[in-house]
Parts: structure tokens; sequence; C-alpha cells
């Protein structure tokens, strides 16, 4: 019981704490290659701090629904962390078909992150909300198809053993299935995170973005909730690749969780290198990236049910 | 005695609307009279039918129609589908007070009630009914009733449009219907629901289900065969759309559902055929609904794409029964039915969410409102509760259901006999969600938020209390089942007990297959964290100073509502994907010349399978069968001598 509880702790702790880091860790990343020094890996922190200390200013046509849309979106994001075992050891929550709870989470954060973009009534968030409503069609049903296949092999219904002891006798088994899922699963986490090459966090370009553009008239306090948002959400998927990719169980929970904070790091700096070598898609090949994705997990179920 | 009782409260609603015609053209007393005796029958029938489920009722009289017997058996199937009847038809008659009311509608407020209880009624009749012609009887006087009320404002040119078209479908249907108990009678020999059909060759039983599934799958709404369903929702009351998006079109999922329990051994075909059906329905429902700028037309496809999830939920239960497996009959049946209630009441909740703003506006056109949240806080309130509850987000109702159709599909995959149809139809419903989102973030935000489009928006106002009282019970209703979800295991166990009695023998309680009880902890904790989070930023920004500005344009001091981006731009792209089935009608006027006259756009996306295949191809028959025109002449004593010789020739040739 007291060990739970210590593991319930440090779940919470790690996922409170640690995903400003990982965004600090890809600006860096961005700044090594490109032959720059950049901001300290916890600038995220700085600005967290900064923007809570923040006045605030809401346009005059908006209503509740704006203000909401930060509350929504942290609270869906923590809600669904608690569903992922972290180390491959139990989650908080844990049921018979979380992963749909999982997925409808980040659809509840959506649903509300688009309408505070229509509520300002700003043209450019609208379109930004068009984008992030029109590319998700295609990158829920990716996830799907990824997860579906972690359930056959696991023969579970639920995250926690999904990702848990079952994933290294699914690399034995079916080891070419799981590559394509990690594939799959890498490219949702990009667009679902409005990373490049589906859209670039740092251009103050209005026109080519997607999640900056709908949250364009956000201040103070609570545009540092939407950036820590942000980070919570690519701590929770980045966490799910990163439960595939990192198959070690030793069995103590110490070394699991300090093997998946290292993996989650990499991730970053994965992430990272993906921005510097990339450039941002033109918006009419983002659907085709994100179909090869859902093939390639297609081809995985293929591989695993044969 | 509870048999007899359910028949009392049939008849009060089936003469709810009759004492009205007694009283004059402007007197409020038949209207209130009307709605009265439509709560008490529809509370006598909810308690029947809430008893059922623990014991079913039935009783058995003779009727001197041939075939006929006045058998009336209430069990668990048809008590779960009486609920929403007994819920949505009251709560849209007392909408309807202030809606619709006498004074206003002096000409046609009397036949809409009279019509509105005759239909509420007959589609009681036919859930209770259990025999054939019984059956019929209700399911032609809710066909018929249906159309008088659809038609209501017979003056508007478009009104009477979706009403032809609704009454041919609804002839179809009827036809097909027969045609289907006719084989199903020459097959078992009975006209009773009672006996099981277990001895039915397997010609026979195909055909029962081929035309049960295109004659209850018109009425259904499931694509293609969904051609009369946007025009008649869109242009009928809003109390009439709820009434008949939320129940009406649930008595051809009941036909089918009932027409499937007969068989206690169906092909495995049979429930590929309905996961098909229904992922079709699904997907291409809400992509058409994404097209639409009608508010109520929109509403109305996605009347569509839900009977598709209820469709592919049932699909997963008869597959299960075929392959013997008792988990698959339970989450697939569980997911359809729990489906059938949630969509009859978030459904009911949009439309008359919709029916308020078109009250306050006057119109539906959804490039026309905006900003609406302002000046109707209460209607924008519930219409968002809807729309979370529509497109399946936790933590209300819509998830619940939804979620029993992923497990059931999930379990499909586990198996290596059906694993192909779970591996297309969860990310098919994963599509479905998402595309629901998208056509509902920009329903909600194109009528509710920003800035109004049109001078229309200016003077809105929230409507009274008979209004929105109805909609305040319709939103906790999802509230509750979103987050107390282990209530209506019960109700949804009677209902399998019905439809597969062996299976419910052997797969126990529903909480075991799927967890209800932490969907209601899920949900606590979202809105506790929910909480926290909303706590820290009222303390955080408690210290720093709050301002209040335009919306940043970018620089531009000026921004007006024209800027806004409009319904049919947000939906463009994904018109675009889907227009190899929208097929879109694109008019541009491009400037062009040394004086460009003013540039124009306009783009509307039709009802392909109406307008480019079931209108032509009717055209063009009316105009091969215009040979035999000299038959129609107009003289009604000569009609009487044809039905006289079709009856005569009918006679004979049974014989």
């Amino acid at each position: 019981m007291l060990e739970r509880l210590l593991h319930l702790a440090a779940q919470l702790a790690i996922t409170l704490v640690f995903p400003p880091l990982l965004v600090g860790l890809i600006t860096k990343t961005k700044a090594v290659i490109a032959g720059r020094i950049g901001p300290p890996v916890l600038q995220p922190y700085y600005d967290l701090v900064k923007l809570a200390r923040k006045g605030s200013v809401f346009s005059t046509t908006t209503t509740w629904i704006f203000r909401a849309s930060p509350v929504v979106g942290i609270a869906t994001a923590f809600l669904a962390s608690l569903l992922i075992p972290l180390g491959g050891h139990e989650a908080p929550i844990s049921f018979t078909g979380d992963l749909v709870l999982f997925a409808y989470l980040f659809g509840l954060a959506r649903f509300f992150t688009v309408s505070a973009a229509l509520d300002t009534g700003s043209a450019f968030e609208g379109m930004g909300g068009a984008r992030e409503a029109t590319f998700s069609c295609l990158a829920e049903p990716a996830l799907f198809l990824g997860l579906l296949v972690l359930v056959k092999r696991s023969g579970a219904l639920s995250l926690a053993t999904m990702l848990g002891a079952a994933v290294p006798g699914t690399w034995l088994s079916s080891g070419a299935a799981l590559v394509l899922v990690v594939a799959s699963l890498f490219v949702v986490l990009l667009a679902e995170n409005c990373r490049v090459p589906f859209d670039d966090p740092n251009t103050h370009l209005e026109l080519t973005m997607i999640h900056e553009v709908m949250v364009l008239d956000h201040s103070g306090p609570a545009l540092g909730m939407i950036f820590y948002g942000a980070a919570l959400k690519l701590f929770v998927l980045g966490a799910i690749v990163i439960g595939i990719v990192v198959p070690v169980r030793t069995g103590s929970y110490a070394l699991d969780l300090g093997l998946f904070v290292a993996g989650m790091l990499l991730l970053s700096v994965v992430i990272g290198i993906v921005e510097s070598v990339m450039a941002r898609l033109r918006l009419r090949q983002v659907p085709s990236l994100l179909v090869g994705a859902c093939l390639l997990s297609a081809f995985a179920i293929l591989l695993a049910s044969r | 005695m509870r048999a007899e009782l359910v028949l009392v409260a049939l008849g009060l609603v089936a003469v709810s609307g009759v004492p009205g015609l007694l009283f004059g053209r402007s007197s409020p007393v038949g209207e209130r009279v009307a709605a009265f005796l439509l709560i008490l029958g529809s509370v006598l029938g909810l308690l029947v039918a809430l008893g059922a489920m623990a014991e079913p009722v039935s009783l058995a009289r003779a009727w001197p129609v041939p075939g006929g017997e006045l058998a009336v058996r209430v069990d668990g199937l048809a008590a779960l589908f009486l609920v929403p009847l007994f819920v949505v038809a009251p709560l849209g008659s007392i909408y309807g007070l202030e809606y619709w009311p006498q004074r206003d509608h002096a000409d046609d407020g009397r036949k809409l009630r009279l019509f509105y209880g005759l239909q509420a009624a007959g589609i009681g009749l036919l859930l209770v009914a259990a025999n054939a012609v019984l059956f019929l009887v209700g399911w032609e006087t809710m066909a018929l009733a249906a159309f008088f009320c659809i038609t209501t404002e017979d003056r508007d040119e478009a009104v009477r449009q979706s009403g032809y078209v609704y009454l041919v479908a609804t002839r179809i249907g009827t036809l097909l219907i027969f045609a289907m108990f006719a084989v199903l009678h020459a097959a078992s020999g009975t006209w009773s629901f009672a006996a099981p059909a277990t001895a039915i060759a397997p010609s026979a039983a195909t055909a029962v289900f081929v035309l049960a599934l295109l004659g209850f799958g018109i009425k259904a709404g499931l694509m293609p065969l969904h051609v009369w369903l946007p025009g008649a929702h869109a242009n009928a009351p809003s109390h009439v759309s709820a009434l008949m998006s939320g129940v009406l079109i649930k008595t051809g999922i009941y036909g089918i559902a009932r027409v499937c329990s007969f068989f206690d051994h169906p092909p495995v075909g049979w429930g590929v055929a309905l996961l098909v059906a229904g992922a079709v329905s699904g997907v291409l429902g809400v992509a058409f609904a994404v097209g639409q700028h009608d508010l109520k037309r929109l509403l109305a496809y996605h009347s569509v794409e839900n009977i598709g999830i209820i469709t592919m939920g049932l699909g997963v239960a008869v597959v299960g029964r075929a392959v013997g497996s008792a988990p698959l009959v339970a989450l697939g049946l569980a997911g359809a039915l729990l489906h059938v209630w949630n969509h009859a009441l978030f459904k009911a909740l949009l439309f008359l969410s919709a029916g308020s703003v078109l009250h306050a506006t006057g119109t539906r056109e959804m490039d026309q409102l905006g900003g609406l949240a302002k000046r109707m806080p209460r209607t924008a309130f519930a219409f968002l509760l809807g729309a979370v509850a529509i497109c399946g987000l936790p933590p209300l109702n819509g998830f619940v259901s939804e979620l029993f159709v992923y497990l059931g599909l999930f379990h499909m995959f586990g198996s290596d006999r059906t694993w192909v149809m779970g591996a297309i139809g969860a990310p098919a419903l994963a599509l479905i969600g998402a595309l629901a989102l998208a056509c509902f973030a920009k329903a909600h935000g194109a009528v509710f938020l920003g800035q109004g489009r049109s001078s229309r928006v200016a003077r809105a106002h929230d409507p009274g209390a008979a209004m929105l009282g109805p909609m305040a019970l319709l939103g906790l209703a999802c509230m509750f089942i979103g987050f107390a979800p282990a209530v209506v295991s019960p109700v949804l166990e009677s209902a399998t007990a019905a439809w597969a009695p062996e299976v419910a023998a052997v797969v126990g309680p529903l909480e075991a297959l799927a967890p209800l009880h932490i969907l209601s902890v899920t949900g606590v904790a979202l809105l506790a964290l929910a909480g926290v989070a909303a706590a820290l930023i009222v303390r955080s920004s408690r210290r720093a100073p709050i301002a209040s500005a335009l919306t940043w344009d970018c620089g531009y001091a000026a921004p007006s509502p024209r800027m806004q981006y409009t319904a049919s731009s947000f939906a463009q792209t994904l018109v675009t994907f889907f227009s190899w089935a929208l097929r879109p009608d694109v008019h541009r006027g491009a400037p062009g010349g040394l004086f460009p006259p003013p540039a124009t756009f306009h783009t509307h996306v039709p009802d392909t399978v109406l307008d480019r295949a079931v209108l032509p191809l009717s055209r063009g028959g009316a105009r091969a069968l215009g040979w035999f025109r000299w038959v129609q002449h107009g003289n009604v004593h000569l009609y009487i001598v044809y039905m006289l010789a079709a009856i005569v020739v009918l006679v004979l040739v049974s014989r």
C-alpha cells in the first residue's frame, strides 16, 4: 500500500514538473544544431512564472468559453496522464477501454480550444481552428489503428497493460509491426502537438500556423496555462511512444522510471533534430502524411494479425 | 392489468389533440389540455415501461381482423424504446406551448397538436405490439401522422416538397415491411412475434432480413436510404423535429432489432451487413453534416450519423450471436441501445435549442448568425451540452454508449474469426467522432460565438420557461447518464435478456465487461481538475490587472463581423476531402475585365442521393409512366371502382 502511494506520488511529481523541460530541450537541440547557444533549457519554466504574474487582456467579443478553454485543456491532459503507466508500472487509473477515454479526452480539449478560437471572432483564429479540427480527423484514426496493434498483441484493453509488462514480449513476437506502429504514433505525436513538419511553434506569421494562431488572443496566466497544457500533451503522447520504444522492464520501479525519463529526454532530442532538418510541409501535403501514418498502422495490423 | 394501463396511456396520448378541435381558433385552452393529456399519458406509460424492465407484461385479446390479434407485450427491449418516447413527447408538447402557441398559429396549431399526439401514440403502439397486424396499424398511424406534422406550414413550397419526399419514402418502406411480414408469415405460419422463427428456411430468413434492413432502414434513415430525412427534419416545427429525430427514426432500429431477435442463429453475413451499413451511414452522414449551412439540416444529417453508430452496435451484437460470443452480444447491444437513449436525449436537446434560435432570430442560416452566446446564454449553454454529448466526448452520455461500441469492436478484433471487422470498425468510429467534433465546433462556433453576422441577431433573447424547462431537463439527463452510467446497466441487461435470452444467462452483469463505475470516478476527477485549474487562474489573475480590448487582428484596428471565419469556410477543407461523395455546388463569379464587377462566391452541398439519383430517376420514371396517365382522371367514384376491382382480383388470385 505504502509502495503504491510512493509510486503514485512519483508519477504525479514527474507529470507535474517534467513536461516544460521537454519543450526547453527541443529548443536547445534546435539551437545547438543551428550553431547558436539558445535559451537555457529551463527557459519554459521562467516563462511560466513570468506569465503567471502578468495581467490579462480579454477581447470584448469573448464569452466564458474563451476563459474555460485553457482550464479544460490542462484538466483533460492531466487526467489522460493518469491513464499512462510511467516506466511500464501500474497507472493511477486503469480500466478496460481506457484507451478510448484517453483519445476522447484530447477530443474534449480540442473542442474547447477550437471554440475559444471561434469565440474571438478573428478570421485568423477561425482559420487555425478549422485546420486543427480538420487534421485531427485523420490523426484520430491513425492513433486508434496504432493502439489496435497493441490491443492485438497484448490481448488487453487498458493502456496500463498494453504499455506495461506486455511490451517486451510483443517486441519479440512481432517486432516489425511495432516498428511501424512507433513510426505512425510518432507522426501522430508531431501532428497532435503541432510540431514541424505540421506546424511551426516558433513562427509568428499567423497564416502558416495551426495551434499558435488559435491562442493569439490569450494572455497572462491563461496563456501560461495553455503553454503548460501543450507541454503536458507532448509529455503524455510521448509517454505512449516511449512506453513502446523502451521495452526494458527491470522490475525495479526507480530504475524503470529513470529509463523512462531518459527515453523522454531522448525523444525531445529526436523531435529537435526532426525540426532542424525538416521544413514545415505545405498545408496541402499535411493530409497525405497523416494518411501515410494510418497506412503504416494498417500494415502493422496485417503483420500482427497474420 | 399493467398491459391495459399502457393502452390507456397510449389512448390518452392519441386523443391529446382532440379536445383542442372543440375550442376556438385562438383559444389557449386546447393546447393546455393537449399538453396535460400528453404528460398524463406519458407518466403512466413511463411507469409501466419501467416496471416492464423488471418483469415483462403482456395481454392478448381476440380481434376480428384477418391475422390480427390484440396482442400486447412490453418486454425489456420494447420498454427501452418506450422510455425515450414518453420522455421526449411530453417535453416537446410543453416546449410547443411557447414555440407554437395557438394564438400565433391559429391556422395550423390545432392540426399540429392532433397529429403530434397521434404520431406519438402510433410509435407507442408499434413498440408494444406483439402481432404483425397490430404492429402495422401502429406503424401506419405513426407514418401518416408524421406526414401531417412535417407539413404543418404547408403554405411553404419547401415544406410541401419535403413532405412529399417523406410520403413517398415512407410508402416504399411500408411496402417492404408488408412484404417482409408476408414472407415471415409464409415461412413460420404465424403473425405473432412470440414464437421464435427457428424453423425458417435459410433463403426465407435472408429474404426477411434484407426486406427488414431496407424497409426499416428507410425509416431509420440509413445512408443511402436517408433521402427523406434532412428535408423533413429541417422543415418540421422544432419540437416535431425533436420527436422525429429522437424517437420516430428509432422505430426503424427497433424493427431491425426485433426481427433479428426472432432468429437464434443468424448468419454472420447479417452482422457484417449491419456493420457496413452502419459505418457507411456514420461516416457519410457526418460528412454531409459538415457541409451544411442550415442549422437544422446539419442536425438532421447527424441523425443519419448516429443511426449509423447504433447500427454498428447492432451489427456487433448480431455477429456475436452468429459466432456464439456472449461478450460481443452484450457489448454491441448495450452500445446500440444506450445510444438510442442518448441520441434521443441530446438530439432532442439540440433541436429544441436550434428551435429557440430560430424562434429568436427567424433564420436557420448559420452564416447569418453569430455571437448569440451573449444574447441567449441559456440556449447557448444547452446547445453546448448537446454538442459535447453528441460528439461522444467525456464526461457526458454520448461517450458511454460509444465506449460500449468500441469495446465490442475491440473484442471482435481480438478474435481470429472476426478481426477484420474490428480493424475496420474501430478506426471508422474514430473518424466519425473526429468529424462530428469538427462539425459541432463549427455549428456551435458559427451560431453562438464571435460577433453577430446580421441584424437578426441584435434583438434575440432567451425564450421563456416553457421552452427552457424541457431543454434543462434533457441537459440534466445527458449529464446524469454521463456521470452515473452504472444506473442504466439494469435497463440494458433486461433488454439484452429480451433480445437474446441464451446470452443473458451466460454473460453476467454488464459491469464485468465495461467499467461503468470508473467512468463516474473519471467524470468527477475531470470536474475536480478543471476546478483546481480554474481556481489557480482566478488566484493569479487577482494580483494583476485585467483589461478589455478588441480582438487582436494583427494590427488592423477595425475588425468587423463580416471578417470572421464563416461556417462554410470552416468546413471547406473537409468538404474538399469528401467531395467525391458530397459533390458540392460551387458558383464563382470571378472579377474580370478592365472594370471588374463585384466578385461572388456561392457554395452549397445538396443531398447527393436525393438530388443526383432519386429525383432524376423519378422524373424519368414519371415520363415513362405518362402512358398510363389516362387512368388518372379525377373521378373519385371511378377510383373506388379500381379499388373494388383490385380487391376482387386479389381475392381470386389468393384462392
